[in-house]
């Protein structure tokens, strides 16, 4: 990008500057630590040049907005035209409470839903299972049947706002229930928008709500990017997701290859089964975190933008919009500290601000009280202040990728390029993706940044303020949420008494046709979306798919 | 030989959170302790019974969804009922200080919230765990 002598006397001055200016200081009053080191291990220099970037290409490597490689956005006006959509992941108890947070977020000025399901849902057992003992609405709603997500909805323009679902081994059902609801209330499925996370690698690597084994687990995310595109075209049916990996202690490069691996995962899968790239890829979108260190998250959203890109381009896809990353952010949780909660909204500032400045097309902001519970009204209600007020006053949204050209942002994005294609390279020889998680790879890999994080932080190499650091004798007084000690109670009368009241020859015909396509290789989505209408619960039809595909077990690494 | 200090880790419940609970069980295992970890999705039932199988010293429970009222008090209620009042049981999370004395009471000797020094849990194990 700069002519030969213009970059020679560049690299003379900085000879020279090293030499006479920044040695002899050092020398005198050393640096406050011998190595500066980001949360991924690369290693970080004094000061960055137009020496570092010289081998890029302006046009080829960097080039402009909503064109390729996309690293500067992926749309041409980004910001400066819309806003991202900011969306609080909710859920909380029974559907009627959760559907009342809906309305008090909307009311504020949100503006998409993104439901958060408790545990039971999220391993597709229905509220009166053995094993949902103690977790009813704990962390998140619970959606056992129709019903439920009937009550969800209620009074919520669904045909206007869009909704993102954190669901991944039943997203197909929980997926179906929400299409069915809106059909039911006259809105054609052509015109609902919204995500499902739908992403099973990343259960098997990171979150660990997985359902049935690798195998018919892809089957189904197939199904549904098929049934999507054909019948439901304004939705997202995957968010391939990073966030998970990197709470689970990953670093910021782990999160990075490992999530843009599991996408390439997804789209050989689909390919695999006849279906045409430019007519799924647009569908695909990502989940990344946004955790601490500043410039590195910046770097690493406009990173992946780059690869996916390179990638997909690779693979085959011809269409332009095949090759768009598009990803929604949440800042990231486990940065948040029980000890004086309220410097979480700092953190969360400046997390947001990174996923803002890296072009994110939709955001969570985390409330101050979550890491003691879930978050209050007025804690949630801080956090979507905290978007509009980088949306609305500080400027940051007037011009496109603000960073772009910065010499230490486009050196880093570089690198973490770099790095991402090793971590490629690793997995290959593995023998891909679904075979390295078998063997345990990416768990050890995180499980080994998660304890060197924390050893740095016990150790006092990594100050946390507030934890290690800067501590107070604080007596946790913020307010927590409390929840409706009855809405157990009425779920599960609602479930009895739903069990009671449906046609119960036609659930379980339906019931049993969608076995009897899940043993075949037919597309089961048709199948499931017959279940649902017809009021089988979220438990029943997962037992007819667990009967079929088995359960998987993962081994316990440590 | 002085015998090590035996622990089990244990994921209760459907909480698939496990970075706290392989964290800790490294710091132990590095402090010299025999660590024994269960894996996801442990019933009480099952962690009582691994608990005796393995004639462990320490129970180490770990949750992050917020079932721990309920799920922590189903484990030290059924070793009360088994007669395992030796076995020391800790417990780890995303707990609310009110929660606190609650699960005192009911046997879960030591609670470590987020932010806790891996080195305070080593400690008290230590200072805590019956010859």
């Amino acid at each position: 990008m700069y002519d030969k002598k213009e970059l020679n006397r560049i690299k003379e001055k900085k000879i020279d500057w090293e030499k006479n200016r920044y040695s002899k200081l050092v020398r005198i009053h050393p640096e406050r630590k011998d190595k500066f080191e980001n949360l991924s291990g690369t290693e970080i220099k004094n000061i960055y040049t137009p020496e570092d970037i010289e081998h890029l290409e302006y046009n080829k490597d960097i080039g402009f907005p909503g064109e390729y490689p996309f690293l500067r956005g992926v749309h041409s006006t980004m910001h400066r035209g819309r806003l991202w959509t900011m969306r609080q992941f909710a859920g909380f108890g029974s559907a009627e409470e959760t559907n009342e947070r809906y309305k008090y977020l909307l009311e504020h000025g949100e503006t998409g839903l993104s439901v958060a399901f408790d545990y039971p849902t999220l391993y597709g057992y229905d509220t009166d299972h053995l094993l949902a003992r103690g977790e009813f609405g704990k962390c998140g709603v619970a959606i056992s049947s129709l019903k439920d997500m009937e009550i969800l909805f209620d009074g919520i323009p669904v045909d206007d706002v869009t909704t993102s679902m954190t669901i991944n081994g039943p997203a197909a059902i929980v997926w179906a229930m929400y299409v069915a609801n809106a059909e039911n209330r006259g809105i054609s499925k052509k015109i609902i928008g919204g995500t499902i996370q739908n992403d099973i690698l990343k259960e098997y690597i990171a979150q660990k709500s997985f359902i049935f084994p690798p195998a018919p687990s892809m089957r189904l995310i197939v199904d549904t990017f098929e049934y999507g595109f054909k019948q439901v075209p304004r939705w997202n049916t995957i968010s391939i997701s990073g966030y998970h990996i990197r709470e689970a202690g990953s670093t910021a490069v782990q999160e990075l290859a490992f999530t843009l691996g599991d996408g390439i995962e997804y789209v050989k899968a689909a390919m695999k089964r006849g279906l045409d790239i430019d007519k799924f890829a647009p569908r695909l979108s990502f989940f990344f975190n946004a955790h601490n260190d500043f410039f590195e998250e910046i770097a690493k959203y406009r990173a992946a933008r780059r690869i996916w890109a390179k990638e997909l381009k690779k693979l085959g896809a011809k269409k332009s919009r095949s090759l768009l990353m598009r990803f929604h952010t949440q800042t990231a949780g486990c940065t948040l500290t029980a000890q004086q909660p309220e410097i979480n909204i700092v953190r969360v500032t400046m997390q947001a601000l990174s996923a803002v400045l890296g072009g994110t097309q939709s955001l969570h902001t985390n409330s101050m009280d979550e890491a003691l519970a879930l978050p209050s009204e007025k804690a949630v209600r801080i956090a979507l202040r905290t978007q509009q007020i980088i949306a609305e006053e500080s400027g940051v949204t007037d011009t496109i990728d603000p960073l772009g050209g910065s010499y230490y942002i486009e050196w880093l994005t570089d690198k973490m390029e770099e790095k991402t294609y090793e971590y490629f390279d690793r997995v290959e020889k593995l023998g891909g993706v679904i075979s390295a998680i078998e063997k345990g790879f990416f768990q050890r890999e995180i499980a080994e940044s998660a304890y060197k994080y924390q050893r740095e932080i016990d150790e006092n190499r990594r100050t946390i303020v507030g934890v290690n650091d800067y501590k107070i004798d604080d007596k946790r007084s913020i307010p927590l949420l409390k929840m409706d000690e009855e809405g157990e109670q009425r779920q599960i009368n609602r479930l009895e008494k739903l069990r009671k009241e449906r046609n119960n020859s036609k659930t379980e015909k339906n019931l049993k046709r969608l076995r009897k396509a899940a043993e075949g290789d037919e597309n089961m989505m048709p199948y499931i979306l017959d279940c649902v209408h017809s009021y089988a619960t979220l438990g029943e039809t997962c037992d007819v798919l667990r009967g079929v595909f088995g359960e998987y077990v993962e081994p316990a690494i440590y | 030989m002085e015998r090590k200090i035996r622990v089990l880790v244990a994921k209760p419940g459907l909480d698939g959170h496990d970075r706290g609970a392989k964290i800790v069980a490294r710091a132990l295992r590095n402090a010299g302790m025999e660590v024994i970890y269960t894996g996801l999705h442990q019933t009480a039932d099952m962690i009582v019974e691994t608990a005796v199988q393995e004639d462990v010293d320490v129970i180490g429970l770990s949750l992050l969804s917020g079932a721990h009222m309920t799920l922590f008090r189903d484990i030290t209620k059924l070793l009360k009922d088994k007669d395992m009042r030796d076995v020391l049981v800790v417990g780890g999370g995303v707990i609310p200080e009110e929660d606190v004395p609650v699960l005192k009471k009911a046997g879960v000797a030591g609670v470590f919230g987020p932010g806790t020094r891996t080195e305070d849990i080593v400690d008290f194990i230590r200072k805590n765990v019956k010859p």
